[in-house]
């Protein structure tokens, strides 16, 4: 069980901006976040590509942004759980019990939600069929590549995580690679292998098809693939494999018992509070009259949420405004002289 | 000089019919400002059925909707990126397109637009 003065859920540009501030008024925070990088959004969805609104910041990418965060916040030594979702919030006494995917307690008197739009998870087959093979034979990740092992696979997807395995089980596995177009999003060398691999046939390529259906009794033995005029095969297989990116879904947050507009938690803009005591939203999964979905806007929600924080962490100690420039407490924090 | 006040009105704030279908087959017809995109239509006038989860930067394909041949060769084609896009999006169709792509012109008015059975 960790104690600490707040657990920060996502971290995303306003999280990671809301932990800097609890860092400058003295309390501990923990981050959570279901990737397995900092940077939310930012990092997964458009790294490269350049946002022109951070206050001064005439241009910059979202890595660039990430990594700007992360080393501003240094100094306060947070811990991140990456890889790892909040599950359940509890309340217990005065405090709320966090409990993470991973088996992960923490016990602390403020939860602040800076989940974006909800945590990353991998898009699934749109076929009804699949959910009873799922985590079985059906899988959108691989964790452990021995178990493919001279079985049939039937891979589908067009981006780098396809081709990548396709190549790679290729070696000790009967591959079909399935794919709704003609082209791949995939690297052009990925792209290249594929195709001579397919003309090797060491592997079965199969494009302009999508899925249709899984079969089989007990365990998986079929998978019916259907191209767009309506044209279908029956692939034996064992495993099936499916890479169609991240989706943001809301997941757990949607049980905690706080009041939600469409996909957001309705706050106070005092102090970013949601409707239960000790828990604060921020960031684009907040709302309030004039709500604007900017990386700014999460900046200043997170400086007054983690304001809200500290009356609950020293409930017997009053809040001192300070500036950062004058402050020789912030220095010391900050280990600047 | 164009005196005419509903004329005027129309050249300055030019519209055009966008038809939104859902999946259940309920329609929802309204006008959007030229300029807008068909995604902003949607979630400006609250219709269900386009999420728009990262907000019109071709990021996360849930504007996901069906366009009908005869309207689908009308539309502007498709930019880089897109239908790396759309792989990603729930059922694909080769009439598939992100609705946030898609920029409301007069060339636009009449449009129906057909939402997939979800986003995700």
């Amino acid at each position: 069980m960790i104690k600490t003065d707040v657990v920060i859920v996502g971290a995303g540009p306003t999280g990671l901006f809301c932990a800097h501030q609890l860092g400058i008024i003295g309390l501990k925070c923990e981050i959570v976040d279901n990737l397995d990088k900092i940077g939310g959004q930012c990092i997964e969805l458009y790294p490269d590509k350049p946002i022109y609104d951070i206050p001064a910041v005439p241009e910059c990418t979202g890595e660039e942004l990430t990594n700007n965060l992360i080393e501003q916040i240094k100094p306060f030594n947070f811990s991140f759980h990456l890889n790892d979702r909040v599950q359940e919030l509890k309340k217990k006494n005065e405090k709320w019990l966090v409990k993470t995917t991973n088996g992960k307690d923490f016990l602390t008197p403020n939860v602040v939600i800076a989940g974006g739009v909800g945590s990353f998870e991998p898009r699934k087959f749109p076929t009804k069929s699949v959910e009873k093979f799922d985590g079985k034979s059906v899988l959108y990740s691989v964790k452990d590549k021995s178990i493919f092992k001279d079985k049939s696979v039937a891979i589908f997807g067009g981006g780098d995580s396809a081709l990548d395995w396709a190549i790679e089980l290729s070696n000790t596995s009967k591959v079909s690679l399935i794919h709704r177009r003609d082209e791949f999003r995939g690297a052009p060398a990925s792209v290249q292998k594929i195709k001579e691999l397919n003309e090797k046939k060491i592997i079965n390529l199969f494009t302009k098809y999508s899925i249709k259906d899984v079969k089989g009794n007990g365990s998986l033995e079929e998978v019916e693939i259907q191209s767009e005029d309506g044209l279908s095969k029956t692939l034996k297989t064992d495993y099936v494999l499916g890479f169609f990116g991240l989706i943001m879904q809301l997941g757990p947050i949607a049980d905690w018992g706080l009041n939600l507009d469409k996909k957001a938690i309705p706050v106070n803009t005092e102090n970013f509070e949601t409707n239960k005591k000790g828990i604060f939203a921020i960031g684009d999964i907040c709302t309030y009259p004039g709500k604007l979905k900017l990386i700014l806007s999460g900046f200043h929600e997170g400086a007054l949420a983690a304001r809200g924080c500290f009356k609950y962490a020293r409930p017997d100690e009053k809040y001192r405004f300070e500036f950062t420039t004058a402050s020789n407490t912030i220095k010391d924090r900050l280990g600047v002289k | 000089m164009i005196t005419c006040p509903i004329f005027f009105c129309a050249y300055i704030n030019p519209m055009a019919k966008i038809k939104y279908i859902e999946h259940n087959g309920k329609e929802h017809s309204v006008e959007v400002q030229n300029g807008f995109t068909v995604m902003e239509g949607a979630v400006q006038n609250g219709i269900p059925g386009i999420d728009a989860d990262c907000g019109g930067g071709m990021s996360c394909a849930t504007c996901h909707v069906y366009v009908k041949e005869d309207w689908y060769d009308k539309l502007p084609k498709k930019e880089m990126g897109e239908d790396d896009m759309l792989d990603q999006a729930y059922e694909p169709k080769s009439n598939s397109r992100l609705s946030c792509q898609l920029i409301v012109s007069d060339d636009l008015d009449g449009l129906s637009v057909y939402m997939p059975e979800k986003q995700v």
